[in-house]
């Protein structure tokens, strides 16, 4: 989405891409790779038979295939690896069936659920995934298989999308916002959390009455944290418990999240939004491992 | 006839109305936007209302409030619920009326009424602005075309496309998508209303059934000025007419003042 603002773009969050100096493609079996697609985000994860090797997070832009080229390009970066050496490549997320590298597509769910087994371990019991258009609550086994779920894709309340439209209409760049929340004198009451529409015009009518814009983000991080509580309540948490995609980034809903629900999110020195992607590159790791690769019968 | 003056007052979430009604007609309107302060709001357009209908203050017997902002005031003599106002108003510019429908900015409303003009039944949207103004005005500023434009660009599309997003937040990127893939702005135009038009009809669905030949449905509130949204909601409800007030903005507020003066004490 190029949305173009006349000003700056508050929106606009820090891509990243990692290079892990401690798997050696020499030895390597396999490699294969797995690229998330969302509505916002776009991530690539190379694994060499199974350990992250690289990855890259980038913005999505207008068009899938390229945003894909582009998340990939940008984990390879300065590693020496080209992407002919990729064994087999799993695509995922919102669009995922244009992402022309693909062998084949798994669904977000799963590849979220694998992935996270990864980065946190077999323990990880349920995901919550908030991204840029949606907001899913996983639960998944010690293997990291799906064995429940809920999806919000329909609202932007509870959403990435939905803390955009705040940051624009404050001013406020988003990587800044968590912090600021908290730089308050005494928790304010939340705005509305149900729909983004209805809480842009009560926190304009907030301003107008004298807050300050630290407390408008305040009360706006508490009613996305309600938002999000509402979805996981439903589908129950079971510890342990991880927060993925760019919301685990925004301290100020995680933490007033993990105060509503006493339970401490696991942590990761990895990009928490890199899981889909990660998931969907085990998968194609596990095909080519039982001969269903490329060249093999699954084809 | 009751000659006594009355006024009432429309408190909506972006516009407040005033009407000042002698008998039978409306003598004079006042519009402002409702910004922050709502009593502020409430006192301006009383004021705007008794300057176009060259009244004094003290020639108003009562006034009805009615909307989000009623409450706020010493004013007011009588606080009347929104769907029995926008029932009230519509019997009195079609005393047919089977089914109400208002659309304002942040709001949308219907209701089915009986013969004599009570509330049988009604449904709003709560939660969601998706069926509401809001909605329109939002594409509006996703594509760049002037809000007063819209519908007449919508109308002028016999391509129908769906639009899949609900919520006003995702349609947006919708729209932005919609572009980038050179969809004609006439066709996205009309994607917007006919999503807007089957919320409505929803809506509408809710309150009673439709489809028989003396169903008399009104729509009134601010979205009931845009042609490519009436079209949308006549193809969707498949009706050949629906009644727009001359004033659709105002007849809620024509509803308090009516209801004001029946409900005064003598």
């Amino acid at each position: 989405m190029n949305r173009n603002y006349d000003n700056q773009e508050f929106w606009r969050w820090t891509e990243s891409r990692w290079e892990n100096p401690t798997v050696s493609l020499e030895d390597a079996n396999h490699i294969t790779s797995g690229i998330d697609v969302g509505s916002v985000s776009s991530q690539a994860v190379v694994v060499a038979d199974g350990q992250i090797y690289c990855y890259g997070n980038m913005r999505t832009g207008s068009n899938s295939p390229d945003s894909a080229r582009n998340a990939l390009r940008h984990a390879l970066e300065g590693t020496g690896l080209t992407e002919d050496r990729i064994e087999y490549c799993i695509g995922t997320g919102y669009g995922r069936v244009n992402v022309p590298m693909a062998d084949r597509t798994i669904t977000e769910i799963a590849c979220h659920a694998r992935g996270a087994n990864l980065i946190y371990g077999n323990d990880l019991r349920t995901v919550l995934d908030v991204g840029g258009q949606d907001c899913k609550a996983i639960r998944c086994n010690e293997k990291g298989k799906v064995t429940n779920f809920l999806m919000n894709d329909k609202c932007a309340a509870g959403t990435g999308r939905g803390m955009e439209v705040m940051a624009d209409m404050l001013s406020v760049p988003i990587t800044d916002l968590g912090e600021r929340s908290f730089d308050i004198e005494k928790e304010p009451r939340p705005v509305s959390s149900t729909c983004v529409v209805y809480a842009k015009t009560e926190a304009t009518g907030l301003l107008r009455s004298g807050w300050d814009v630290n407390e408008v983000l305040a009360g706006y991080c508490s009613a996305m944290a309600e938002r999000i509580f509402s979805l996981i309540q439903r589908i129950g948490v079971e510890e342990r418990f991880a927060i993925t995609g760019g919301m685990a980034k925004n301290r100020g809903v995680i933490d007033r999240l993990v105060r509503i629900m006493d339970i401490e999110p696991m942590t990761t020195e990895w990009d928490p939004q890199i899981a889909g992607a990660a998931g969907a590159a085990l998968f194609a790791h596990t095909l080519v491992e039982k001969g269903k690769g490329r060249d093999g019968e699954g084809k | 006839m009751d000659q006594r003056i009355t006024a009432g007052i429309d408190c909506g979430s972006k516009t407040t109305k005033c009407v000042i009604v002698e008998g039978n007609d409306p003598i004079g309107i006042g519009l402002t936007s409702s910004g922050f302060d709502i009593k502020e709001a409430i006192n301006r357009s009383l004021n705007d209302a008794l300057c176009a209908s060259n009244m004094d203050r003290e020639c108003i017997e009562r006034i009805g409030v009615t909307g989000a902002g009623a409450g706020n005031t010493e004013i007011v003599d009588i606080e009347i619920n929104e769907i029995r106002a926008m029932g009230r108003g519509a019997v009195h510019f079609f005393p047919g009326a089977t089914t109400v429908v208002d659309v304002g900015a942040e709001m949308a409303r219907t209701a089915r009424l009986s013969k004599n003009g009570n509330v049988e039944d009604f449904a709003m949207n709560e939660k969601c602005a998706a069926g509401a103004g809001a909605f329109i005005e939002a594409m509006s500023r996703a594509l760049g075309v002037p809000l007063e434009d819209m519908g007449e660009l919508a109308n002028q599309s016999n391509n129908p496309i769906p639009m899949n997003a609900q919520c006003v937040i995702f349609a947006e990127s919708e729209v932005v998508g919609q572009i980038h893939a050179n969809t004609p702005v006439k066709d996205i135009c009309r994607a917007i209303h006919d999503a807007m038009a089957s919320r409505i009809a929803s809506m509408i669905r809710r309150v009673g059934p439709m489809g028989t030949s003396d169903d008399d449905i009104v729509v009134m509130g601010g979205v009931a000025l845009n042609t490519g949204f009436i079209e949308a909601l006549k193809r969707e409800l498949m009706v050949e007419r629906l009644r727009i007030p001359r004033h659709p903005l105002i007849v809620p507020a024509v509803g308090a003042a009516l209801i004001a003066r029946e409900e005064g004490s003598d």
